[in-house]
């Protein structure tokens, strides 16, 4: 076969006049003569793209427009015959791909270097068992633990872990943006850092075995939250008072959805982390016993 | 008690039948976790060789959970039908499995044989079945039930549609359902998945939702699926509910951790018997879902196939108008894959139509599990070609609130087209009579939620 690509476009189009079927102009395939086919699109999952209206001939195209602005739910996306749109169909698969990517993704060791951390694991050996077996992201392995012991200074008000959780993405992407501000806020609060590190395939109940080294005040956990479509980078920050085996989320407290993709900002989130901390230590408590003793306060 | 076999000159020896009936289930990531799955597959094969010599009065009379210890066992238990039972206590499970598929054996007689099964009856004769057996013995089975419309009629295929939205905004969740509407989605229920569990918000979604039935005279039926002591209070306020919803779960303890027992659902009942505004008789709608129990550590050492056929049997009791298992929801570290959640898919189907539920798919996955949507289509597929009662519609197949995928807006009438399939029999002659739907597809008007702002 020598017919190249621009032959096949003419000749196809060609016969579906033949037939009397004219298809719907392909906006960016049109070959142009002097330099081939030029496909150069802009990104369908900018705001104005991916809220772009698809029904043709709507009856009320202002009501459509109202309808459409009331919820962030996939609407007015169109359909051909029973099926969605091609472009609607490609935006779903590139939403799902993203956090496919981010899920089975690995946090970058620049990332890592930039904040001068070393890397723990735990006993969920790879990503395949870590997605079956919850447990055993939440416990460290005896390497780690030795590791963390001989590194980590102990007896610190905070200490600062950082974990891939369900999106590797999560942290290559805001861990940069928020860990300045909370080291800052810490540091003009007077209270003192333990030794920061990374922490593979981790689930946040994690933070109770850190915590049976360390023997900090408060830990707090950054970590990838499983994605959602179209978002696949949000962090969480979790926080507990003294944290031990046998604490749950009931003695944590949470921040979740930190993200420039629609979420948290993470220089806001680091802001009101610190604050958290704060709290924590002045009351002695997290999570549901916190609440209660603030109120009560 | 003695259960053991030879395979490839191996003997494989289980100590009782409720190991016999774990090792004996296709492979499934929650029974790994739980530590009762087979070690090896022919482990697995040698438990099914056992398991279809077997009894049924056996698996009756030794349930997964005792029925001294476990009020879903003595609900099943006390509901089968004695005489039917003497008649098919001998069969043995691989026996059941024939007769099910046997040409002599009519939709009609596994009906009356319903009467008389428990939930690892069920689920025993579930494990010896290929998935196709389990899309023909599924398809065998009616089971209609009556709300404000007709569910499970042969050649019908409904669909839920679920117009959620994160802070249950009333204009959001308005606006959805048009679009659901406009594509014929709705006929088994207007139901959302509310945000807000307070009695103020539920009964804001539900007069909105009655507001748009009445306003189009549309044949069907709203429910918000709020906790179901919520949805109680709702009615007593006189707020308009056409289903009363709430998850189930396969043991005693498990319902606990749903904050449900069976003496508050049976109120539940009672109560929409007496205000739930829709013709009836059916008023309940229930959803399910492999490993729920396991994941409040109450599953007793049984497998998910057995609690979960242990809640089809248990729902009976209610007559509910449709039941669905919310399939892949729960996650990979129950179901791993596209392999796992289409197996547990058909599984779920077919057992709610052997213990004569009108039975329903949530066709869904969450972003950590092996799956995509294309896997989600195919069991949509075969779940159709099973007979299926209803799927869900939802936006472009993507939960807003949720955070999951599941079946499209498309998805439902695409099945129509494909598989020639049919919206419920009220619901079509509504879609017709406004112009959304004639010869067995969508029209050039449909698709368009502003179609709605017409009246």
């Amino acid at each position: 076969m020598t017919e190249n690509l621009e032959q096949i476009v003419a000749r196809v189009i060609a016969e579906l006049q033949r037939e009397g079927v004219s298809p719907a102009s392909p906006v960016s395939a049109t070959p142009t003569p002097s330099s081939g086919l030029v496909v150069d699109l802009p990104d369908p999952t900018v705001q104005e793209e991916r809220h772009r209206l698809r029904v043709e001939n709507p009856y009320d195209p202002d009501g459509l427009k109202n309808l459409c602005a009331a919820t962030n739910a996939r609407i007015g996306v169109g359909r051909t015959g029973a099926r969605p749109k091609t472009a609607s169909l490609l935006l779903f698969q590139a939403d799902h791909g993203v956090t496919q990517d981010a899920i089975y993704g690995v946090v970058p060791e620049e990332t890592k270097t930039a904040l001068d951390l070393f890397s723990v694991s735990t006993k969920a050996a790879d990503r395949a068992e870590y997605l079956l077996r919850p447990d055993l992201g939440r416990l460290l392995t005896d390497e780690a633990k030795a590791l963390i012991n001989e590194r980590c200074k102990k007896d610190p008000d905070v200490q600062i872990c950082i974990g891939d959780g369900l999106s590797a993405a999560a942290i290559t992407n805001n861990l940069v943006n928020i860990y300045p501000v909370i080291q800052q806020g810490l540091s003009s609060a007077g209270l003192s850092m333990g030794t920061p590190f990374f922490i593979e395939n981790c689930r946040v109940g994690v933070m109770n075995d850190v915590n049976t080294i360390v023997r900090a005040k408060v830990v707090m956990l950054l970590i990838g939250e499983r994605p959602g479509l179209g978002i696949a980078d949000a962090m969480s920050v979790y926080m507990g008072f003294d944290p031990q085996p046998g604490k749950s989320d009931a003695d944590r407290d949470l921040i979740c959805m930190i993200t420039t993709h629609g979420g948290t900002n993470p220089l806001e989130a680091g802001a009101y982390v610190v604050e958290v901390v704060k709290k924590m230590i002045q009351h002695g408590a997290s999570g549901v016993k916190l609440r209660e003793l603030a109120t009560g306060a | 008690m003695l259960l053991r076999t030879k395979l490839f000159g191996v003997t494989y020896e289980f100590k009782d039948l409720k190991e016999v009936l774990a090792k004996a289930n296709e492979e499934k990531s929650g029974d790994q976790q739980a530590g009762i799955a087979a070690r090896s597959y022919a482990e697995r094969v040698a438990a099914r060789l056992v398991l279809a010599e077997v009894p049924l009065s056996a698996l009756r009379e030794n349930p997964v959970v005792p029925y001294e210890q476990d009020e879903v066992t003595r609900v099943i238990d006390d509901a089968v039908n004695e005489t039917i039972y003497d008649e098919i206590k001998n069969w043995k499970v691989g026996e059941f499995r024939e007769w099910i598929l046997s040409n002599k054996t009519t939709g009609d007689m596994i009906r009356r044989v319903s009467n008389a099964l428990t939930g690892e009856m069920v689920a025993g004769v579930t494990k010896l079945m290929s998935n196709l057996d389990l899309v023909v013995g599924g398809n065998k089975v009616r089971v209609v039930k009556h709300c404000n419309n007709t569910i499970g009629q042969p050649g019908r295929l409904a669909s839920r549609n679920q117009p959620n939205h994160p802070t249950d905004s009333v204009d959001g969740i308005r606006a959805t359902t048009y679009e659901g509407l406009s594509y014929g989605s709705g006929d088994s229920v207007i139901g959302i998945n509310p945000s807000d569990d307070s009695v103020s918000s539920v009964s804001r979604l539900l007069e909105m939702t009655k507001e748009i039935i009445d306003r189009w005279e549309i044949p069907t039926q709203n429910c918000v699926l709020a906790h179901v002591t919520t949805q109680m209070e709702c009615l007593k306020r006189g707020a308009p509910v056409g289903l009363v919803f709430q998850s189930l779960a396969g043991s005693e303890k498990a319902m606990e951790s749903f904050g449900v027992s069976v003496g508050m659902i049976d109120e539940a009942y009672d109560l929409a018997k007496k205000y739930c505004w829709p013709a009836g008789p059916n008023y309940m709608y229930f959803e399910t879902g492999q490993g729920s129990a396991l994941s409040a550590d109450a599953h007793h050492g049984a497998d998910q196939l057995c609690l979960e056929a242990r809640i089809y049997s248990m729902a009976k009791r209610w007559e509910p108008y449709q039941v669905n298992t919310v399939v892949g929801f729960i996650g990979p570290e129950y179901l791993y894959d596209a392999t796992q959640i289409t197996r547990a898919g058909l599984e779920d189907h077919f057992m709610g139509k052997l213990t004569g539920i009108s039975m329903g798919c949530d066709v869904c996955y969450t972003n950590h599990a092996k799956a995509t949507q294309n896997d989600l289509e195919n069991l949509a597929v075969l779940l159709a070609a099973a007979g299926g009662n209803f799927i869900m519609g939802v936006p472009q197949g993507d939960d807003a609130m949720l955070s999951y995928q599941s079946t499209s807006y498309h998805d439902a009438p695409a099945l129509r087209q494909a598989l020639g399939l049919r919206p419920l029999p009220e619901f079509e002659a509504w879609l017709e009579e406004i112009g959304l739907w004639r010869d067995g597809q969508l029209t050039d008007l449909a698709g368009d939620p502003s179609f709605f702002l017409k009246r």
